[in-house]
């Protein structure tokens, strides 16, 4: 209506207020990737869409086709479709699909958003100007695009193929190229709460995760914020060299360290049952063949290699606290409790929540120690997991050593999901989140 | 006033003792490890932390037995540590200043899935990276890892990097935009110098991670010429747990110097990035 009179009352500006559809503009675009910019007289940038799209769908229609058709089927002949590969090309589909609708999407929006600012009488600037706006406007993307590119092969891809694991019978007797593998739905979720040599396993293995995570991670913190606090008593000299060694064991590999500490443990040759124990005329104790005692060890030597680096930061932060709030505490006759309670505790807390949220999720997974230290063992008879095997550890031995790949993505997808509502309802609550929601 | 004197000397006692018992745990072991370097034959029951008869032979063995892989897997480590650590400054310092600088679609759900992907263990993607590998015919190789190692890292440290950039004031930008300084000039000349601590920490980690993992090499290279130091040391160990293990000091001890020497060099930076990095990012 508003078009029509203007081109009425101002024909001197009929060619560049001719009657313009963004719902035109829209459709042509769904139609074809290109042709609303064409309309829109966009043309360079038409013509990229459409030898974009072209380009992707000579190159790859065959290769999704297959991918569809894979992951629908998982392969119907025995020898010759390999399930696994076709669940991979399925994957691949699958992503390039979604990054090929994300562009798609962007390609009808613009059309239309274009289409209405020429409705609304928008000048096309020159071409040098819009290549420059071009340019500033995809410059973003170029930046990111080389570490998405990796991040989809390497972090995004291999998670989706690990989900879809979960809902497979993928193991030793169906492996293909002998055999083919199936879509189970939740059984295998289903067995590992219900069938009794999986949900002995499950339970232990899951029950001494929790308490290895807890009791370890609150001790290593516990430790080092003790000692960062005897540290920086005022009275004490040499803080220097002090922290110094103190930080020690947080320098070390710690492969290297736990190896170590592997024979010195040791139940025969061990220097902590013949030289130690000697001394205080305590009988040599089982410490890598009985769970009791190995979980000990593991749980003290985890302190050991982990307290260093809360020390550090925790010396840190003990530092930046402003000595006002102290002597205000002084005055008001606050006892040493009340200081540490009201005015130390809250402010390192505070500056170190997420670090701490990591710790906790770091020894959660903490594969190193419990596979270096006695492999997970002793090895329990009848089950897959050894006698102080964590979810993590056991996920590598269900893949790697009995082939129980199925089994092994459940539990993985169990303990990424565990994981992250965890640290999520975490990571909500502290600042720095929050300032960016605000933004 | 002389009972509170006592008292607070008695405190101070304390104190040291205290630092003097958790010293000694932490010497210990360190001790016992060197001490058994240094022991003639590779007997663990003979031995003792102080020598009898000291001797350089176990580290002579290391350099210079035919059977000894040891230097091999020393430069293999290098070389991962090395390129995935200059790779992950150029990767990491890009999609951070795109994260941080600019409004695009798709940031807010980029940044959103960065958070959960840093979350996900490592481990759950094992198969899928061995798989994955095998079908680009990259299994085995130390490229391989080390685009494993860079394309793992993005996520943490673009945010990391990110709420790094974020401190950094807008002003200066402006202010360069107007002296017509194109996208690219402003990041590599003003930005990036700001930003050097922060990519020194992403740089360090980067370095140490290589060095440091086990889990990934083990699955990832199967040649004992493909090894890095970690898998390489922990193959060598269990093969032959009694007769390798004072051979296995050795080989420990020239790697914990340097490392040691380099983590108390830099641990202020480290730690106060850390902190910065943990609270603001």
């Amino acid at each position: 209506m508003d078009e029509r009179q203007q081109v009425e009352t101002q024909p001197h500006a009929q060619v560049h207020h001719r009657a313009h559809y963004p719902w035109l503009a829209m459709l042509l675009s769904v139609l074809f990737a290109g042709l609303g910019q064409l309309y829109n007289r966009s043309y360079i940038k038409g013509i990229i869409l459409i030898v974009i799209e072209l380009a992707f769908i000579v190159t790859s229609a065959d290769f999704i086709g297959l991918g569809l058709w894979g992951i629908a089927t998982l392969g119907t002949i025995p020898k010759l479709d390999h399930s696994i590969f076709l669940l991979v090309y399925g994957i691949l589909s699958l992503i390039m699909l979604a990054i090929a609708a994300m562009i798609y999407i962007i390609n009808i929006r613009d059309a239309k958003r274009q289409a209405e600012q020429i409705q609304n009488g928008w000048q096309r600037p020159p071409l040098k100007e819009a290549a420059k706006q071009a340019y500033m406007n995809s410059f973003p993307y170029l930046l990111s695009v080389p570490g998405f590119i990796l991040l989809i092969f390497v972090v995004i891809f291999p998670l989706l193929f690990a989900i879809s694991l979960a809902f497979t019978n993928y193991d030793l007797y169906h492996s293909p190229p002998r055999n083919l593998v199936d879509w189970v739905g939740f059984d295998n979720f289903i067995n590992l709460v219900t069938v009794p040599i999986w949900n002995q396993s499950f339970l232990k293995v899951l029950s001494w995760t929790l308490v290895w995570t807890i009791v370890s991670t609150t001790l290593q913190i516990g430790l080092g914020l003790f000692l960062a606090i005897l540290v920086n008593d005022k009275r004490i000299k040499f803080k220097r060299l002090i922290r110094t060694i103190l930080i020690l064991p947080w320098a070390i590999p710690n492969f290297v360290t736990i190896m170590i500490f592997s024979a010195l443990f040791n139940d025969q040759f061990g220097a902590v049952n013949r030289t130690l124990l000697g001394w205080l005329n305590i009988d040599p104790l089982p410490w890598l063949t009985d769970p009791l005692y190995t979980k000990i060890a593991l749980i003290g030597i985890q302190v050991w290699l982990g307290f260093p680096f809360l020390f550090a930061l925790f010396t840190g932060v003990l530092q930046s606290i402003s000595h006002d709030s102290y002597e205000a505490a002084d005055v008001d006759g606050g006892t040493r409790w009340q200081k540490f309670r009201y005015i130390t505790l809250p402010h390192v807390l505070f500056a170190t929540a997420p670090l701490l949220i990591i710790q906790y999720t770091a020894n959660f997974n903490n594969f190193n120690i419990i596979y270096l230290f006695n492999g997970g063992g002793p090895a329990v008879r009848g089950q897959t997991a050894g006698g102080t095997d964590i979810l993590i550890s056991w996920v590598y031995k269900l893949t790697f050593t009995t082939n129980n790949y199925n089994m092994a993505a459940a539990i993985s997808l169990l303990i990424g999901v565990i994981v992250i509502v965890f640290a999520f309802i975490q990571f909500r609550r502290t600042k720095s989140f929050k300032e960016e929601r605000d933004q | 006033m002389m009972n509170l004197r006592l008292k607070s000397k008695l405190e101070v006692a304390t104190i040291y003792g205290i630092i003097a018992v958790v010293s000694i745990i932490i010497f210990y072991p360190l001790a016992w490890a060197l001490g058994l370097s240094f022991n003639s034959g590779t007997s663990l029951y003979s031995s003792s932390i102080i020598p009898k008869e000291p001797t350089l032979e176990h580290y002579r063995w290391l350099f210079t037995s035919p059977e000894s892989n040891y230097v091999t897997w020393y430069k293999n480590t290098l070389i991962v540590s090395t390129v995935s650590s200059i790779l992950s400054i150029c990767f990491t310092s890009m999609t951070a200043y795109a994260l941080s600088r600019f409004q695009f679609v798709g940031r807010k759900g980029g940044m959103y899935a960065f958070l959960l992907l840093q979350m996900f263990p490592v481990m759950m993607a094992m198969v899928a990276l061995y798989i994955f590998l095998n079908l680009i015919g990259l299994l085995n190789t130390l490229i391989g890892l080390i685009m494993i190692y860079v394309g793992g890292q993005i996520p943490f440290n673009a945010w990391l990097v990110k709420g790094y950039l974020d401190t950094i004031s807008r002003e200066l930008d402006d202010a360069a935009k107007i002296d017509g300084a194109g996208p690219i000039r402003l990041f590599v000349q003003i930005l990036l110098p700001l930003i050097t601590p922060i990519l020194a920490i992403v740089a360090l980690t980067n370095f140490m991670l290589p060095v440091f993992d086990f889990i990934l090499p083990s699955i990832i290279l199967h040649d004992k010429s493909k090894y890095t130091l970690a898998v390489g040391l922990y193959n060598f160990v269990t093969e032959k747990y009694s007769s390798n293990f004072t051979v296995f000091t050795a080989g420990a001890i020239l790697i914990a110097v340097p490392i040691a020497a380099i983590y108390l060099f830099l641990q202020k930076y480290f730690i106060s990035g850390l902190a910065a990095g943990g609270t603001k990012g």
